[in-house]
């Protein structure tokens, strides 16, 4: 074959972007989407009522602002239970990490709900020993035992995550800030703890998510949370759309907090990018 | 000790009996909800794998809906939304036309939905951890594409996946207990009922707890000896 031969070879045609089995569906799928949104949207704005909206709003807002409270509150406290449960999990004292591991096989094992119903009705029957110990005042409110459930719950989850966390660091690093002198509890704030949030900010980032979608069931105990409040604004005025706003708070909240992880997750790890 | 032995046994005395019917709507609730979840999970990982923009649009909507919303607001939105949405759809034909959906229905498709939106990204996890070469090995002896995945590449999902997908079943398996607040006659309200008749709260309640903590670890031994059977095929390293 000689020089000119190949160059009188046409090159082939470029590849036009095919309509693929896998587009149809897709824009069907899209299609159906956007058919449920605008039946959202056209619903939404059929039953729009600005007295309506005027009474709920604010309804809405504190209900929020108790959902944010709940979540907060007993994410804080349960962070810190998480301490001592995770040390009982690493303990090499036998009994020791058989409580702690009793104690999150339990918590990770049963509904929440369940959890929430043994704390709120469960122990008004032991009504007189929690009064002669003052507590009942406490075991009374729903608010506090719901903070108590909440706080039990994901203090036994944050324990997982940390005792995780803290394993994945290096035996080595350890080493290394003892053969540097530094105290247990120097080397622990310095060397392991960061090391370890890297690991752990996702899982915590997950884990307040569940919290905030797991908070919704408060409701079911007389606490006027978002759902709560959703729930009575259903009951008042069987309108649907009220449904509907608590599910666009929800996901809005959820979807913020995601996002904020994603990015604290892309800043503290900008050292690892090659 | 009698008393509560009395109170739990299965006489017309004891509510041993109703809280070991809500035990069997609990487990056929979860085990009714697992193959829909593990069915539309599957076909949504794929969706969020393909090549197409629009299709892996389509299937990103769905996981953010579902992993976003509280299962208990998704549960009210199905019960509650689907009733409302086939009443307006059936009055266009019938005016007169009356349609109540079913709560342990509405369960199945609320926990469904939730459960197939976190197994997608098991699966699509688990599709990632597979080589590429399995595929061009695959393509090279001359296995069509559904072939490959039949052959190939499920063999292998189902292992790499399983381990995700026991969490998401014991996940699914405590989330059975929010059907109970749409009426459903599961453990939990079973045992809510013996609590407000007898006033035993701490009694049924506890119960309730072990019951789901034995189902727990029940699930448990089946699925180790699930994931021994998967990996007696895999590479020995």
């Amino acid at each position: 074959m000689s020089a000119e031969q190949t160059l009188t070879v046409d090159r082939p045609p470029v590849e036009k972007p095919r309509w693929t089995h896998q587009r149809t569906i897709g824009v069907v799928l899209l299609c159906v989407w956007a058919a449920l949104a605008l039946a959202v949207l056209v619903f939404m704005v059929d039953a729009w009522d600005p007295a309506i909206f005027q009474r709920y709003l604010p309804r809405y807002l504190s209900g929020l602002w108790i959902t944010v409270k709940l979540v907060v509150v007993s994410v804080l406290l349960g962070a810190l239970l998480s301490i001592p449960i995770a040390y009982g999990r690493t303990s090499r004292n036998g009994i020791v990490s058989a409580i702690a591991y009793a104690y999150v096989y339990f918590f990770r094992g049963t509904p929440l709900l369940a959890q929430t119903f043994l704390v709120y009705y469960g122990l008004g029957s032991f009504r007189p020993e929690l009064q002669a110990v003052g507590l009942w005042t406490f075991f009374r409110e729903a608010w506090y035992c719901a903070v108590f459930a909440f706080t039990l719950n994901t203090a036994a989850y944050q324990a997982e995550i940390l005792r995780g966390a803290i394993e994945s660091v290096r035996r080595g690093q350890w080493e290394a800030a003892a053969a540097l002198g530094l105290s247990k509890l120097q080397t622990i704030r310095k060397i392991i703890i960061p090391q370890a949030m890297i690991v752990a900010l996702r899982p915590y980032g997950n884990e307040i998510i569940l919290m905030i979608k797991g908070s919704a069931i408060v409701a079911i105990i007389t606490i006027y949370d978002l759902m709560g409040e959703t729930r009575r604004a259903y009951s008042q005025t069987f309108d649907f759309q009220t449904y509907i706003w608590a599910a666009v708070i929800y996901l809005a909240m959820v979807e913020v907090l995601r996002n904020l992880v994603d990015w604290i997750e892309r800043r503290i790890t900008r050292h690892l990018k090659r | 000790m009698e008393r509560v032995l009395t109170l739990l046994s299965f006489g017309p005395e004891g509510w041993g009996d109703d809280i070991a019917a809500g035990v069997v709507v609990t487990v056929s609730l979860a085990l009714a909800t697992l193959p829909l979840g593990l069915v539309i999970g599957f076909l949504i990982a794929l969706g969020k794998r393909s090549s197409d923009r629009y299709l892996r649009l389509a299937a990103n909507i769905y996981t953010t809906l579902f992993r976003g919303l509280p299962e208990l607001l998704t549960l009210f939105l199905v019960f509650y939304g689907v009733q409302i949405g086939l009443q307006r759809l059936l009055h266009l034909f019938d005016p007169t036309a009356n349609i109540e959906v079913n709560a342990f229905v509405a369960g199945m498709v609320a926990l469904g939905a939730v459960f197939s939106s976190y197994a997608s990204e098991v699966f699509l996890a688990a599709f990632r951890a597979i080589p590429q070469g399995q595929y061009e090995g695959s393509i090279a002896v001359g296995l069509s594409s559904l072939q490959t995945m039949r052959l190939i590449i499920l063999p292998q999902l189902v292992r790499l996946a399983l381990p995700g997908l026991s969490n998401l079943w014991l996940i699914l398996l405590k989330d059975t207990a929010l059907v109970s607040v749409i009426g459903l006659a599961d453990i939990l309200r079973q045992s809510g009922i013996a609590a407000r008749v007898t006033k035993e709260a701490f009694l049924f309640f506890g119960i309730a707890c072990l019951i789901y903590l034995v189902l727990a670890m029940l699930s448990s031994i089946v699925l180790n000896a699930i994931e021994r059977w998967t990996e007696r095929s895999g590479v020995s390293r």
